[in-house]
């Protein structure tokens, strides 16, 4: 065993050497400027990942063929995990990113923004909703957890701008008397909708009836909690959470012959593009969502083909948001005349400039005349869509 | 070195250990400070020393006292979440970042101590793979309360509840565990420097632990339990010790993990990271200290290393893995090494009588 | 009425557990290893039947046979490959290995099948039965993993208490060396173990997914890990220990989800799990094992 050591800690050594000459000898000489995405790519979360490298990938491909300013991808694993984000993050320092496309997941967003912070690299995070990747938010009770990041920008919905606008739109359009709630008490994205859902629910006055959860190891039986919403006689049930565990709870449903309606957030978008999935179970489901991929718009159709013929499947909105992502960095890049050879920070400066201008929109899949204010939140109005025959269909 | 060589082995192993993280530290220290190695290396160092005090810490439980634990990420939250309360909590009041890290490291050892305590009771009365389930329900029902967890500061004190934000009533305060999002306003204190001197201590515990009269109680409960017990040995009370030390232990490197990060969540201390913790210390060795530590380095920086294979990366990791474990377990494999050392010794020594020969000829 | 629904549900999920268990467990009782790739080789059996039924257009129970031969051959070679070598190394090396082929599995899988969900269309052809004016549902899946967890069970009764090889079986798993003076082919004893228990996974595997039919990669690793804490429970290496293990576990899981709290219904698992281990050390039908110096 000993001898065993010694040779690995030679090893170990040399490795250690190796990695330092490697990454000290990488040369910064492209004619891109270098942007890098940190994502799950492996593990249980692996789809969004894939999905927002995919998206990113198109949008890039696209803008590079205008021939002018030039973007190049990294994109690095962090298996749904603040330590292994942050490692990635370091990798893609030494990489000589310029241009951060922040993280996929929420966790490790905070974990990474609060680097690029430091670090002053501009970041601009397609999917990770919490209102802690960008700081500066309060809670109900005003207090501050976190300062704003000041760089830090996001291009989905945040999580509380979700729970709220969907106890409004349930509000509005009457849809329950009696609402349920399931949500992922593991997640950080589903527990954030909720807890605003129902700040705001009990504003407006509606009638939850009854809230139950589940976590990602007990993400497979809702016998239980689909039992007792029946017990409670809910009409309405909201589930702000992915569609994976959607599916299973629409099906568990069905089995029990129970037909309440359901509602979703934009996590639920994607539901119908699952292998196999028979989507008449999701027959009158509702959700809002920035994005549908049955959208009729030319830009939607064009690149819902281009990544089913390059991918092989439908794209969801982690996907979309990443094309967005893409499509607004090279605008504001454009905008304020930014080359290649600038550093990270001065780019930086040059971004929060651009995207806090109120003059700065952009027209993308995920909305049109999307605009940031200095919070780094985005406005654009979520659709109300019904899934009616198979597709969805605006509200 | 000949020197060395007649040391007893125990002074031998303490100054293989001791001199080994002196030296990483001398090296890598200069190098990180100058900015002269790559970010990717000098952001892994601190979560490396983290996982080398985790390690030999499960090392005394696992290879010392022979119990297999696939829970000690369990105390690692503990002591993570602990640190994490006290370091906000005292951020006003103690203005000096080094010191109110190593407060926040005592107490989360503290905490995880009291939670090795408690657990090792029931514990430590079962034996062999009952005992190592019983580990893993503990540190599946640890990450399970955490994940339910709010905490929260004001000037009123410290407030908790297992609902939600709201229920903490706090006016102005700031929010230090949010439920399942974790601990997300951590300011980073974690250094190099600390995650040295933190192995340095563990070490310190540790082979003084292993080579002093409880030690020995130790190993020989280990060894033969109702042997040890027939010469008077009280089985329980040494278990316990080295239980409850190797958690206190965990419990540190939890705090060091947490400062070291902006944020942290219940998630990540699950049982992947027991497991993770396990492999390192029988891929070093059970029982050896210095094999603790080197695979643990080597094993955490690999996937690293594979980033380049983007999707092969894990898979390629996983193959590394089964291969290590036959190539250093398996009969055929030793006989193999023992066939080329011997082969290697026999043409050493004919060299060395070669010379000799010449010497005297 | 809800605390029937509840319980069929909880019988339902324990069924579930209780194969794997099965699996757990016979590896456990023979080989004296925690085989926790087991977990992984469901995943890969509810992958082979989907992609039998999908892709290849065969009805569902050829699918469950192929996706049986191809476990069963999986298993076989993980065995030979990756723990043969091991037979006389610490039981903890093993141990580690184990992980490293569940890791293999897993980004295996996500490299041939890819990271999106899959809908796993259930092996069973019945709707669900309405009773009481449709206050109680019984899903069809559940009455059929619950019977083939019941036939599972007295078919390896039988075969290790009749059979001339599960009696081999036995003698191995009492005393190795003695069972080869016997005459017992010790290393295909073990094979066949393997075989076994691989083979059920694949049976696990698609009722997992026809009651729960959503299928990732990492489908198999948290059934895995409760239907492992369902074997200990019941008393590893006990074949109607591995039943009543997983069929309480399942029963207490949907009970506190029901009555107690959904948040915490995993910690009141684990915790009901160490309180019965701690009044019956050895799992509720494990042998008591008698130490000698």
């Amino acid at each position: 065993m000993k001898k065993v050591s010694k040779i690995a800690s030679i090893i170990m050594a040399v490795a250690m050497v190796l990695a330092c000459f490697t990454s000290c000898g990488e040369s910064t000489t492209s004619n891109a400027i270098k942007i890098g995405a940190i994502g799950p790519l492996t593990g249980s979360a692996a789809i969004y990942g894939q999905a927002v490298e995919n998206g990113a990938l198109i949008a890039i491909e696209e803008v590079n063929a205008k021939g002018g300013l030039q973007f190049e991808l990294k994109c690095e694993d962090d298996e749904n995990d603040a330590e292994k984000a942050v490692n990635a993050y370091n990798k893609l320092k030494d990489w000589g990113m310029q241009i951060s496309l922040g993280t996929v997941t929420t966790q490790p967003c905070i974990a990474v923004s609060t680097e690029v912070n430091a670090d002053r690299i501009f970041a601009l995070t397609p999917s990770a909703s919490s209102t802690d990747v960008l700081g500066g938010q309060p809670d109900a009770d005003g207090n501050v957890t976190i300062p704003r990041k000041d760089n830090v920008f996001q291009m989905c919905f945040t999580d509380p701008n979700q729970g709220v606008a969907s106890a409004q739109y349930i509000k509005e359009q009457a849809l329950g008397e009696k609402i349920a709630v399931i949500y992922n008490n593991s997640d950080a994205y589903s527990t954030g909708i909720y807890q605003k859902f129902q700040a705001e629910a009990d504003k407006l006055g509606l009638n939850i009836v009854c809230v139950n959860t589940f976590s990602d190891d007990s993400a497979n039986d809702f016998t239980a909690q689909l039992n007792e919403i029946k017990q409670a006689g809910a009409d309405l049930v909201f589930l702000p959470i992915y569609y994976t565990p959607a599916s299973l709870i629409l099906s568990q449903a069905d089995k029990m012959q129970y037909e309440p309606k359901f509602f979703g957030v934009d996590g639920m978008d994607g539901i119908l593009t699952v292998e196999n999935f028979d989507t008449s179970l999701a027959e009158g489901v509702m959700l809002l969502t920035p994005f549908t991929a049955d959208a009729q718009d030319e830009m939607t159709k064009s690149f819902v083909a281009k990544y089913q013929e390059k991918y092989g499947e439908t794209p969801n909105q982690f996907a979309a948001d990443a094309y967005d992502c893409i499509i607004a960095l090279y605008d504001a890049c454009v905008n304020q005349n930014i080359e290649v050879s600038m550093s990270a920070s001065e780019i930086c400066k040059k971004l929060i400039a651009e995207f806090t201008n109120p003059n700065f929109k952009i027209d993308g899949l995920t909305g049109t005349g999307m605009t940031w204010s200095a919070t780094g939140e985005v406005s654009k109005s979520p659709k109300g869509m019904v899934i009616q025959n198979g597709v969805y269909v605006g509200m | 070195m000949e020197k060395i060589k007649n040391l007893n082995k125990f002074t031998r192993t303490n100054i293989r250990a001791y001199g080994l993280i002196i030296l990483a530290f001398i090296v890598l220290f200069p190098l990180q400070s100058t900015g002269i190695i790559s970010n990717s290396i000098s952001g892994q160092l601190v979560p490396i020393c983290t996982y080398i005090v985790m390690a030999i810490s499960l090392n005394l439980t696992v290879g010392f006292l022979g119990e297999l634990s696939l829970g000690h990420a369990g105390f690692m939250s503990v002591g993570a979440f602990t640190g994490v309360i006290t370091a906000i909590c005292l951020q006003e009041v103690i203005p000096s970042a080094a010191l109110r890290l190593l407060i926040a490291i005592i107490a989360g050892g503290i905490a995880a101590g009291v939670a090795g305590f408690l657990i090792g009771i029931p514990v430590l009365r079962l034996r062999g793979d009952y005992l190592a389930i019983v580990t893993l329900a503990f540190g599946e029902i640890i990450k399970n309360i955490i994940n339910c967890l709010y905490v929260g500061v004001d000037s009123n004190g410290l407030h908790m509840s297992m609902t939600n934000a709201e229920a903490l009533g706090m006016i102005n305060g700031k929010l230090i565990i949010n439920g399942p999002q974790g601990a997300v306003g951590i300011t980073k204190i974690a250094s190099f420097t600390a995650g040295i001197l933190l192995i340095l201590f563990a070490l310190f515990i540790i082979l003084n632990l292993v080579n002093s009269k409880s030690g020995r109680a130790v190993t020989a409960i280990r060894d033969n339990r109702i042997a040890a017990e027939s010469v008077g040995i009280s089985v329980t009370r040494y278990k316990l010790t080295a239980f409850i030390i190797s958690a206190v232990l965990a419990g540190m490197a939890g705090a060091l993990y947490a400062m070291n990060f902006s944020t942290i969540a219940a998630k990540k201390f699950d049982f992947n990271t027991s497991i993770l913790i396990l492999v390192f210390v029988v891929l070093g060795g059970m029982g050896n200290i210095v094999g603790s530590i080197v695979a643990t380095a080597l094993l955490y920086i690999l996937p690293e290393l594979l980033r380049e294979y983007a999707d092969y990366r894990m898979l390629i990791y996983a193959i590394v893995l089964i291969l290590v474990m036959l190539l250093t377990n398996s009969e055929k494999a030793k006989q193999m090494r023992e066939r080329f050392v011997y082969k290697w010794k026999k043409r050493l020594r004919k060299n060395n009588d070669q010379q000799e020969g010449l010497k005297n000829g | 009425m809800t605390f029937i629904s509840n319980l069929i549900n909880g019988i339902s999920l324990g069924s579930v557990y209780a194969i794997i268990a099965l699996g757990y467990t016979m590896v456990y009782g023979i080989a004296k290893m925690l085989n926790f790739a087991h977990g992984d080789v469901i995943m890969v059996g509810a992958y082979i039947s989907f992609c039998v039924t999908t892709y290849l257009g065969f009805s569902p129970f050829v699918s469950v046979v192929i996706s049986m031969i191809v476990c069963t051959i999986l298993g076989i070679v993980i065995e030979r490959l990756a723990y043969k070598p091991l037979r006389k190394a610490s039981s903890l090396a093993v141990l580690i290995t184990a992980i490293g082929v569940s890791y293999f599995l897993q980004n295996a899988a996500l490299l041939i099948w890819g990271s999106a969900p899959k809908t796993f269309t259930s092996i069973v052809p019945f709707g669900s039965i309405a009773l009481f004016n449709g206050q109680l549902i019984i899903t069809a899946e559940s009455i059929v993993t619950v019977l083939a967890c019941i036939l599972i069970m007295i078919a390896l009764t039988l075969f290790t208490r009749k059979s001339k090889m599960g009696k081999g079986m036995r003698a191995v798993s009492e005393d190795k060396a003695a069972a080869e003076l016997m005459g017992i082919n010790v290393n295909v004893s073990i094979s066949v173990t393997f075989a076994i228990g691989s083979a059920l996974a694949a049976i696990a595997g698609v009722l997992l997914c026809s009651a729960y039919p959503v299928l990732i990669p990492t489908t198999g690793s948290m059934p895995g890990i409760k239907a492992f804490t369902a074997a200990v429970f019941g008393g590893i290496g006990s074949i109607p220990g591995a039943m009543l293990g997983g069929v309480l576990l399942g029963i207490i899981e949907i009970f506190s989800k029901s009555y107690i709290s959904t948040n915490l219904s995993d910690a009141i698992v684990f915790a009901v799990l160490i309180i019965v281990l701690l009044i019956k050390p050895t799992g509720l039908l494990g042998k008591k094992i008698t130490e000698k110096v």
